[in-house]
Formats: structure tokens, sequence, C-alpha cells
């Protein structure tokens, strides 16, 4: 575990000495800021557009981070040969699948309290009130969320040729997941046989992960989530992002290091 | 003369050039292009194509007056039609509910029209929706309590995207009225007839401004006279005119004529309301009213 733990440290450092992170943070921050400057019909009360562009910029940057640190993870080490050294030290490659796995998740959770503190600032100085449970449970939700796009990425940076790919079909499929997992079922019944099979088929195939975007009930002042669909919520993002990471050991297991 | 002071000068002098002819080419170029001074950000930046996106944001308003609760692009069948459900008072919309949701949103559970438009989630079809359901609005309540401010940033922005969108302007003064900002809805009011100068919409939201909120029944009668002319000159010849629009600026009209003792003029628009009235048999039991209370010589303000 201490490998692993270790391998975890040093993407974590990776993140600090990048400059990803400070861009898109500043770029978030400087955009809420400017909207928020601008005083609607003379009411300063206004605060849930601000909070919405927040959200919606925080959702990207976090997306951005995590896909990005975590596609180039293998293919750097292959590519500047310290993979050789690592895995002679020695450490199995099931070590450096999980370590690369954990130390991009902790990197993106830490990426995201950031975030979550600046939009909690924000929406306190706003509203002079912060729903402090509601406001937990999203940030939990949406690292949860992460996890399973982390292990999605890492699995993709063993499949794809280039971490630029790798990147650009992360991103698609889990825009696509998104913005239409939640009505898949929907479209599949409209579709004649067999393609209704097909699409009801990949309906339950997907990771489900508009689950963990509760924005809206962030947004809109709504009552917070039961705890245990919460964890039910993290139990299913486990199974899967445990499904991502076998799939990854496997296929790094076989695959011939030399690029 | 040594180089690097050399070319300190040389600099400078190209500096100088480049203000000499800024200054001399600004006010020629201000004149080659069509755009305005005035014209905003927006405008500059995305050109008429900023019409397109101006829809999202008058969606986005309804779905905050909604608190998330909406339709998406596949229940497209089940959105709300028109922008009346967004300007009816909160008596228009269910008031059963005595412990609503929230503070700052109502519980909306009649089955009017708009209740049933809004039910399109319907039962569960799998487990997976069943759970998803768990961690999204679905429950179809309205802003109140002041909380209705949070919808108009989206009508402002959607105003400024597509100057020519009359319910953005009429949808955002109720609004306005509604929160007690009198001058800010008239100043967006009169923003919206500077863009849209024959438009018997907004003519018609102020005069009600006017009339109910700042209490000056002569400018409202003005305002909702020049409606009315707007309306002979924009729909009179349509195959389908909009009816509703005149019903609404001649009762009022006709109201506005009756407090003020003027009975036959109430009479005259209510006659025009009598041909575009959705219930023209209750506008006729209202002038036979007026026309008994003028035959008795009564042209004082009803009370």
């Amino acid at each position: 575990m201490n490998t692993v733990w270790a391998l975890a440290g040093v993407v974590i450092k990776e993140l600090y000495r990048r400059k990803d992170f400070y861009v898109l943070f500043v770029l978030t921050a400087v955009m809420t800021l400017l909207m928020g400057s601008i005083t609607f019909f003379n009411d300063p009360r206004i605060a849930s557009y601000l909070k919405d562009i927040c959200l919606l910029l925080i959702w990207i940057s976090a997306l951005v981070i995590a896909i990005t640190t975590t596609a180039r993870q293998i293919p750097a080490e292959r590519e500047n040969r310290t993979i050789f050294p690592l895995l002679a030290k020695p450490v199995t490659r099931g070590q450096v699948v999980a370590g690369k796995f954990l130390g991009c998740w902790l990197a993106s959770g830490i990426a995201l309290g950031v975030f979550y503190l600046f939009f909690g600032v924000v929406s306190a100085s706003r509203e002079h009130d912060l729903a402090v449970i509601q406001y937990l449970q999203a940030l939990w939700l949406h690292w949860v969320m992460l996890a399973i796009v982390v292990g999605l990425a890492l699995l993709g940076s063993l499949v794809f040729a280039a971490p630029s790919s790798n990147a650009t079909i992360c991103f698609i499929v889990v825009l696509g997941i998104l913005l239409l997992g939640r009505h898949l079922n929907q479209v599949a019944l409209q579709q004649p046989e067999p393609l209704r099979t097909v699409v009801y088929s990949i309906y339950f195939l997907i990771p489900h992960l508009e689950w963990y975007d509760i924005r809206d009930l962030l947004l809109y002042d709504h009552p917070g989530l039961r705890w245990t669909d919460c964890l039910l919520a993290t139990l299913y993002a486990g199974v899967y992002t445990a499904m991502l990471l076998l799939g990854a050991w496997l296929l790094f297991r076989r695959k011939p290091l030399h690029a | 003369m040594n180089r690097p002071v050399r070319h300190s000068l040389l600099l400078l002098l190209l500096a100088s050039a480049c203000f000499t002819l800024a200054t001399l080419l600004q006010p020629r170029v201000a004149t080659w292009g069509q755009r305005h001074a005035a014209d905003s950000l927006m405008k500059v930046v995305l050109g008429d194509g900023r019409r397109l996106f101006a829809n999202h944001f008058f969606v986005q308003a309804d779905v905050t007056f909604h608190s998330g609760y909406y339709p998406s692009i596949f229940d497209r069948d089940q959105a709300p039609k028109g922008t009346r459900h967004l300007t009816a008072s909160p008596e228009d919309h269910a008031e059963h509910d005595p412990d609503p949701a929230s503070p700052g949103r109502e519980k909306d559970e009649d089955h009017s029209g708009h209740a049933c438009e809004m039910s399109f989630l319907g039962p569960p079809r799998d487990w997976i929706e069943a759970f998803g359901r768990r961690f999204m609005v679905t429950e179809h309540t309205h802003l109140k309590g002041g909380k209705e401010r949070e919808m108009l940033p989206w009508l402002k922005i959607s105003a400024e995207l597509d100057p020519q969108r009359v319910e953005t302007y009429t949808v955002a003064s109720y609004w306005l009225r509604n929160l007690g900002k009198f001058q800010e809805a008239e100043r967006f009011l009169r923003e919206g007839l500077r863009n849209n100068p024959k438009s018997y919409e907004i003519l018609f939201e102020l005069g009600r401004l006017y009339n109910e909120n700042l209490q000056d029944p002569n400018r409202a009668r003005n305002v909702w006279e020049l409606g009315v002319r707007c309306w002979d000159e924009r729909e009179s010849k349509k195959d389908k005119p909009d009816l509703l629009a005149l019903d609404e600026l001649t009762v009022h009209l006709a109201d506005l004529e009756e407090k003020a003792g003027n009975l036959a003029r109430a009479i005259e628009w209510l006659q025009r309301a009598l041909r575009a009235s959705p219930r023209p048999e209750a506008v006729q039991e209202r002038i036979e009213d007026l026309q008994r209370r003028l035959a008795a010589g009564g042209s004082r303000p009803s009370p």
C-alpha cells in the first residue's frame, strides 16, 4: 500500500507543479467575479445566476483537470522511459495502475475542494447563508463521479495511442452520458427492434454520471439528499471504478512497454 | 550617439507616429461601420447570431421560475406552451397547499392546464430512472416571496441578445412590478418600446404599470389608446388576429373610463371588447349595466 501512496504522491505533486489547475481556477474566479460585479435591475440580492455560472465553470474545470491529468500519466511514463526503473523497483503493474488512479483522483479532489471553497465564499457573500449539508453532498457526489471519469481515462490511456485522442474520446463519452444518459431509455422505447434492445442495453451498461450532478438541488435551495441515497450512489460509482481499473490492469499486464 | 540611445529614440519616434495616426484615423473609422457607439458588447461580439441564444436564456428564466423542475428536449411535447404561465398571478396557481415545500417556493398541486402540462415525469420506467429521480428536482413548484427576482438576470440577458423578443420585456416587467421595482420596470419597458415601437403588448404592460402601480391613469389611458392603435395597425388585417390582447386593452380602458366617470366612453370600449372577448355574454351584461347607469344620469366615478 505504501508503494501505491508513493505513486499517488508523485501525481499530486505534478498537479501543483503544472499550470493547468492555476489557469482553470483563475479563469473560473475571474469569470465569476466579473459576472458578480453586474447588478441586474439594482438588486444586489440576486444570486442564483452567479451560482449557476460558477458551478458550471467548476464542473467544466474539474472534468478538464481529471481527464487531462489522467490521460497523460502512463503514456508520459512510457515516452520518458521512466516506466522501466519504476517497474524495476520492484513495483507491480497493478500497483502502478492503482497508484496512478489514486493520485489522479486525490489530485482532482484537492482541486475540487479549492473550487468549492471559492464557490462557498461567493455564494455566502451574496446570500449571507450557506446550506452546508447540500453543499457537502454536492462536493462528495462530484468527487465520487470523478472517480469513474479518472478510471475511464486511465483505461483509455492504455487503449488509445495518444493522450490527446484519449482525452477527446473521454470528453465526448462523459459529456454524452451527462447530457443524454438520463433519457436513453426514453429514446430506446421510440426505436424499432432490434435498435430498441441495443439502445436499452447501452442505457443499462453505461455509468449514470448524471445522478451525481445535483447542481439544481443546490441552486434552488431544495432540501438535501438522503444519506442512504448518497451511500448507494457511492457504492455504484465504486463498482464501476473497480471494473474500469480491473480492465486497465488486465490491459496493462499484457502491454509491451517499449513505444 | 550610442546604439541603445538610438534605438530608444527610434522607438519613441514610432510611438509618436502611432499616436498621431490614431488621433487622425479614429474619427474616420468610427463612421465606416454601421455599428453605433452604444451597441452592447454582446451585439458587437455575436452579431445577429445572438438571437439564437436568446430563447435559451428565456427558457432558463422559466427553469428558474420552476426551481429546476422543467421538461428536457426529450419531453418537448410536455413543455409549457407560451409564456402566460410565467405571468400568472399566485392566485392563479395552486394555493391548495398550506405548507409549501420550502420558503421561497410554492407547491403547484392544482390540476389546471399548466400543472397538467408540467406533469411530464410519469412513473419511472426502470430502477435506474427511479433511483436517478432521487438526485433531481421532481416537484412542481414556483418561486415566491421575493425569490422571483432570481429569474430577472436571464430575462435581461435574453433581451440583450434578442431585443425584438417582446415577451421578455412583458414578463420581466410583470415580475419587476410584483417586486415593487416600478422605476426599473418602466425603464425596461421603455427600452423594449424603443426596440419594438409598435408593440401593443409592451404598451399594455406599460399602461398597467402607470395605472396599477404609479397611480397615473392619464398616462395609462394614453399608452393603452396608443396600444389599440398599434393593434389596429398590426393585427386587424390578419386572418387570426391576437384578439386576447385587444380584449385586455379595451377592457382595461373601459375600467379606467368607468372609474373616471366617462361611462359613454367606457361603453364604447366594451363594445370593441365584445368582438374580441372569449366571453362576450359577460361583456354584454356589463354594457347593459353601464347603459342603465348612464340613462339614470350616473356619470360619477364609481366607488
